[in-house]
């Protein structure tokens, strides 16, 4: 009854459509004099990734130029995995289906003017609408430039692209592509480092790159350790290996 | 038509920091207190546990402890020359939304102002000649002194906790402390926080250069620690996920961890989430709030009537709700006429990293106020003569925790992206640390606030208008603090530092500080300010409006606890004299 | 039904009742059998006052009141094994409440188990532990429910199993476990435990939680206060035994009862009521007293533990670490009236983990008091750790620290987490999408 083998990335996900069902938020709007309230078994806890299945928003041509960009950005290398390995390419993937996507907390009214840039964002796509046109532009340049999508070029062939994307010296007839790169470089950055519960930063790859000890929550022993090496494994939100295997 | 609920004595606009300790002080006196407040009831256990509080993504890059743009946001621009446009998602500052407001994400960080920064004019007039405040340059005197807001200071410490060391007991200077500051009534109720390495090595580099560090005074408790209130907050255990998150431990101090236990116990409060207040409805004669209207939970519109109404929101959401409901003479940079919106203020920052090859400094291990600090730059506490700038700000190097997606400093040189700074991340991470400066905002004549004529929010209100640029004085103060701040770096002996100033125009983007003031300002006169010196609007006497929004400028340091300070003034001065003459003016213009 | 057996037992003993139909019961509507002197004078103000203290003592109000419903109108659900009993509407109301109640039938209600009709109650109504309440405290009890303001409220009917649902089968209950009989005290013993005596066995009815039931639902006599278990909660032992009070002195007693919370332990859970309505209104020679009479208990026998699996324990190590150590401390020790230390802790150490394990789950409020506001909460781990992981943490919690009781079995967990709803996570996976 209690073991079935059930990753915890899944247990965590299926707890996250009983949040979506009222488990939580469950405190009145109209308190008084009965204290500060609390309902048992209630939390607002993370709404994991399902990271089985594949690609879920990204076509197999985006999927494509993904992983060849994300193993320019975070390479693969004798320090260790790079973006790819970490799983970046199925987080952005899944962020990108979801709120963030669909700029869900963002202001997303017009009119749409041209702005300073200290004015920021001012596009009127989405994160999801911005990565479709960029890479479909993108893919669409590499054509006519090398006769071959970004995702079949050589590595310094790509490299290059990349960077005329950052510099603003390639543009893109849909999109900003100086916009587009500072949003790709971010979310990969935040695959990579994030809690593994959101699909990337696998085995806590980024974590162990830099020696992040990950959602710990007690440092006391160790704030006075001047100059000591960090003794703990990292954790994350849905644990380490030791919990379910002795160490 | 909205429907009319019963009178109560006293509504309250939001419910965060400033609400709890309205509403605490208040319902002391007897009042029946309603606190309106548009977002949900959250809490340690359920909204920011430490099962799940650690969670960068979630909640700094995706914003859940943050205002919801789709709902309401502001638009921006440099100058009056540019159309303003919305900002579409958060950047430079991080306005909080439900209860507790932005401080269940705040950092801790409790300062005092200098004496002299609240004699901003008066005092640079005397000591640096006419040519010292430009015309264009609207500061002015806070009307009320240091040794006035002392004990309100004091409240705010014991209320919150506060870990520190004293560096001015009466007037007696103490080592080890802020030789700078006022003079205090006694020490702060806790010892400062345990040190890490790194705040240790720039204490060190900045003693030997003659500086005089002192650690961060700190609302991230030491040790246990009971309030006077009786309410318990627990040691504070390093996690690192103070600012931008909230705190799962009952360490950090805010209206959940300090007051609410004892508020939420109260027959006489109550406590209204999800309801949002359209606009304040004045008498015929404009000159008495008769209560708010609001839309609640189920999004019906009701009037709740009240005698005393208190505008307890964010600074900007307290100027926005003035405009929109008509009280006080909207601000016009071109003629000079009218108050309200004039004289919004920042912060101006910068830092400096230092990289080490030799030194372990694991900091991922922090608390949101835990460093060493500097303010021989702060205020005037060094001579401007011939800077060309007046104010100053703090030099220190904070430990708040390097969560990695934010903090994963690289030299100079080093590429943005690929292998090469993959290679420097894993290389500097944890040989890394920050210096940061942390400087004044002096009010300018065509930095203001306003009500933006194209942009809407969910309700159908016209968004606030921000209209904002660094100038001259800002520029010149932020380098000069920048290069003392490098000096002191180069002093810790790194292998090399980087240096970060803050260049160009103001930009919304990149994260700064949640430090947005004026706008509503306090003052001795009606003709110079929208508030007296107690936060009562002068327009409306049964109208208050704590918060920063009062500031007439911005000095050097963090503002939460000149807020408080101001707050519980004007808190004491509701029940000591206002309720004797209900409706009547506490200063005669 | 999930709880057959005890309810066929039920049904066996009521067949042998009806055989045994000799025995001798009250009739349904008799007078009571042996009224003591009927109280004095007209209630005035003083035994009203006496009685709202007595009512604070036997927090009435913690079944009789619902939460958002009137002061003592009832209608608060109690779950029992066979099935809900709607706790009374005990207001002044004529019709639905006790207004039209004598003293003597509200002194026979306290003291026999008796409806002012004659009826049987349910012992959900703890009159095992009224039985013991003087005459004149009952009459200052009632003095004050009638002032109560009148309430028409009328609670819902119980949905109980046959033949629960015939109240006449509390006779046969009551012939088996139940003796009326007053409170007598002890010479030999001080006034102090004597009163102590009188509040925990009386009014407090503190056993109706902490002492163990048969399958009946009726207190073993035989080990008073040794822990019970009750609605998917168990409530610790409180007599001499290391799993009980032993390491409390007589002052953490006391300070528990007034504040809520000690040096060792925050009260939560279904405790905090108790907490809030009742002991923290108590006055301090009353909470002396109970602690006198409690540290005076004798220790149980504690069942050997069989010891824990060393890769249990290193599982559980891992998780107690990561997500229990920063409250809780390495050692066990938490923090003096902030965090309960695990250490020692009666909750922890229970034969019965129910209510340790429940903790984990779901998250536990410590009661708010005046003198200690701040209702530290444990957060819920249901959504966080399986089964296994929350049976390997509390095993370890089990057996650290100096702590020896048994280990939690992962089965123990799911099936609490099934009762108490806490996140059935299995149900809502697809058997397809397990890997």
């Amino acid at each position: 009854m209690s073991e079935r083998p059930i990753s915890r990335r899944r247990m965590l996900a299926a707890g996250a459509v009983l949040s979506a069902s009222g488990v939580t938020g469950a405190i009145a709007d109209d308190l008084t004099g009965n204290g500060v309230p609390f309902k048992p078994n209630s939390a607002t806890f993370p709404q994991a990734a399902d990271i089985s299945g594949g690609y879920n928003f990204f076509s197999q041509a985006e999927a494509a130029f993904i992983e060849a960009a994300c193993a320019r950005m975070i390479p693969k290398d004798d320090l260790g995995p790079g973006a790819v390995e970490a799983g970046v390419p199925i987080f952005l993937d899944r962020q990108l289906g979801g709120e963030f996507g669909a700029g869900a907390r963002w202001y997303m009214n017009g009119p749409w003017p041209k702005g300073e840039k200290t004015q920021g964002y001012q596009s009127r796509f989405t994160p999801a609408q911005m990565y479709r046109a960029a890479i479909k532009d993108i893919d669409d340049a590499c054509a006519h430039a090398h006769n071959a999508p970004f995702h079949q070029i050589a590595a310094d062939q790509q490299d290059a692209f990349l960077k005329g994307l950052e510099s603003g010296s390639t543009s893109l007839p849909n999109a900003d592509s100086k916009a587009v790169f500072t949003m790709f470089l971010q979310n990969v950055i935040e695959g990579f480092f994030s809690d593994p519960i959101y699909g990337g930063n696998r085995d806590m790859a980024g974590w162990k790159l830099i020696g992040f000890s990950g959602a710990r929550y007690d440092q006391r022993p160790y704030v006075l350790a001047y100059n000591k090496p960090y003794p703990l494994p990292p954790v994350g939100i849905s644990g380490r290996p030791g919990w379910t295997r002795e160490g | 038509m909205a429907q009319a609920l019963a009178k109560t004595d006293v509504v309250m606009i939001g419910f965060g920091w400033v609400g709890a300790m309205m509403g605490q002080e208040l319902t002391d006196a007897g009042l029946n207190v309603v606190a309106l407040e548009r977002g949900s009831w959250r809490d340690t256990p359920t909204d920011f546990a430490t099962t799940f509080a650690q969670d960068e993504l979630r909640y700094y890059w995706r914003h859940e402890l943050f205002e919801r743009l789709n709902h309401e946001t502001l638009t921006f621009r440099n100058n009056d020359g540019q159309t303003a446009l919305p900002m579409r998602h958060l950047g430079s500052f991080l306005p909080g939304s439900n209860v507790g407001g932005s401080g269940v994400h705040w950092n801790g960080q409790v300062w005092r102002f200098l004496p002299s920064d609240f004699l901003a004019k008066s005092h640079n007039l005397s000591r640096y000649g006419k040519s010292a405040v430009p015309d264009d340059m609207t500061i002015q005197d806070w009307g009320v002194t240091y040794d006035d807001l002392e004990p309100y200071y004091d409240k705010f410490e014991y209320l919150c906790g506060v870990s520190g060391k004293a560096g001015n007991l009466k007037g007696q200077i103490i080592p080890g402390g802020d030789p700078f500051e006022g003079p205090r009534s006694r020490d702060y109720p806790n010892p400062p926080l345990d040190m890490p390495y790194a705040p240790m090595l720039f204490a060190k580099a900045a003693a030997d250069m003659g500086r005089h560090p002192f650690p961060h005074p700190a609302a991230n408790v030491s040790r246990p620690y009971t309030n006077p209130l009786g309410v318990q907050l627990a040691q504070c255990t390093y996690c690192g996920f103070c600012e931008k998150y909230g705190c799962g431990n009952y360490s950090k101090s805010t209206a959940q961890t300090t007051i609410l236990p004892v508020l939420m116990r109260k027959p006489n409060f109550t406590l209204r989430t999800r309801s949002e207040v359209r606009r304040i409805e004045l008498s015929p004669d404009g000159k008495t709030a008769t209560g708010v209207t609001y839309v609640d939970a189920q999004g019906r519109e009701l009037f709740q009537p009240a005698d005393l109404v208190i505008l307890c929101a964010y600074a900007l959401e307290n100027v926005r709700m003035l405009l929109l409901s008509d009280v006080g003479k909207p601000y016009d940079p071109n003629t000079g006429e009218g108050l309200v919106g004039k004289n919004y203020a920042y912060q101006i920052t910068s830092s400096v990293n230092v990289f080490y090859d030799d030194k372990i400094l694991n900091p991922f291990i922090g608390a949101g106020a835990l460093g060493m600090m500097c303010n021989d730059f702060n205020g005037d506490n060094f001579d401007h003569t011939g800077l060309g700038f007046i104010g100053g700000g703090y030099v220190g190097l904070m430990q708040t925790g390097a969560r990695p997606i934010e903090t994963h400093p690289t030299p100079d040189g080093t590429p943005t992206w690929g292998a090469g700074w993959k290679r420097a991340v894993a290389k500097n991470y944890l040989r890394a640390t920050t210096i940061s400066t942390h400087g004044a905002v002096m009010s300018h004549k065509q930095n203001h606030l306003d009500l933006d004529p194209t942009y809407k929010d969910a309700l159908g209100r016209p968004l606030l208008r921000m209209s904002f640029d660094f100038t001259d004085n800002e520029h010149k103060m932020s380098d000069y603090l920048t290069d003392r701040a490098a000096e002191m770096g180069r002093a810790m002996n790194p292998r090399e530092i980087k240096v970060n100033k803050r260049k160009g125009s103001y930009d919304i983007v990149p994260y700064q500080t949640t430090h947005n003031t004026g706008g509503a300002i306090m003052g001795t006169s009606p003709r110079d300010s929208v508030l007296n010196t107690y936060l009562q609007s002068w327009d409306v006497p049964n109208l208050f409006v704590p918060g920063a929004n009062a500031f007439p400028q911005n000095p050097g340091y963090n503002p939460t606890g000149t807020v408080a300070a101001l707050t519980f003034r004007c808190a004491d001065a509701i029940k000591s004299h206002y309720l004797k003459a209900p409706g009547q003016p506490l200063v005669h213009a | 039904m999930r709880r057959a057996p005890p309810a066929l037992a039920f049904l066996c003993l009521l067949a042998a009742g009806a055989l045994a139909s000799a025995a001798p019961q009250a009739p349904p509507n008799g007078a009571p059998q042996e009224a003591p002197p009927a109280a004095g004078p007209a209630p005035g103000a003083d035994l009203v006052a006496r009685g709202k203290y007595l009512a604070t003592l036997g927090d009435c109000t913690g079944c009789h009141t619902r939460p958002g419903g009137a002061p003592y109108e009832g209608g608060l659900g109690l779950g029992s094994p066979f099935g809900t009993i709607y706790t009374a509407n005990i207001t002044s109301d004529p019709k639905v409440g006790i207004g039209s109640w004598s003293a003597d039938q509200f002194w026979r209600a306290l003291h026999e188990g008796r409806r002012n009709d004659g009826a049987h109650l349910y012992p959900a109504f703890p009159y095992p532990y009224f039985t013991h309440v003087t005459r004149e405290d009952s009459d200052a009890l009632r003095a004050y429910l009638l002032s109560v303001p009148a309430s028409s409220y009328r609670p819902p009917a119980n949905k109980l199993i046959f033949p629960v649902n015939i109240r006449g089968a509390m006779a046969i209950w009551n012939a088996l476990f139940f003796r009326a009989e007053p409170f007598t005290g002890r010479a030999d013993q001080s006034a102090e435990w004597n009163r102590g005596a009188y509040i925990v066995t009386g009014l407090g009815h503190c056993g109706a939680c902490h002492t163990p039931k048969n399958m009946l639902q009726a207190d073993s006599r035989s080990k008073p206060l040794q822990g019970g278990k009750i609605e998917n909660w168990f409530a610790p032992d409180l007599d001499g035994s290391p799993r009980g009070l032993a390491s409390w002195s007589r002052d953490d007693i006391v300070e528990f009862l007034k504040t809520g919370r000690n040096a060792r332990s925050n009260g939560g859970a279904s405790m905090a009521a108790v907490l809030v309505h009742s002991t923290t209104q108590m006055t301090d020679e009353d909470r002396r007293d109970i602690a006198v009479y409690l540290k005076s208990l004798p220790p149980s026998d504690a069942p050997a533990s069989r010891g824990a699996a060393q890769d249990v324990m290193a599982q559980g190590g891992a998780v107690y670490r990561d997500e229990c150590s920063a409250c809780h401390g390495v050692n066990g020790a938490g923090e003096p009236r902030l965090f309960p230390a695990l250490r020692n802790d009666a909750n922890v150490q229970q034969r019965d983990p129910t209510t340790m394990v429940r903790y984990i789950l779901t998250g536990s409020q410590t009661a708010s008091s005046a003198a200690r506001p701040t209702a530290f909460t444990m957060p819920a781990f249901s959504w966080k750790l399986n089964d296994r992981e929350v049976a390997a943490v509390a095993t370890y919690v089990r057996n650290s620290f100096g702590n020896n009781a048994q280990p939690v079995s992962a089965s123990e967990v799911a099936n609490l987490r099934h009762k108490v709803a806490a996140h059935p996570i299995q149900k809502e996976l697809p058997a397809a999408e397990q890997r």
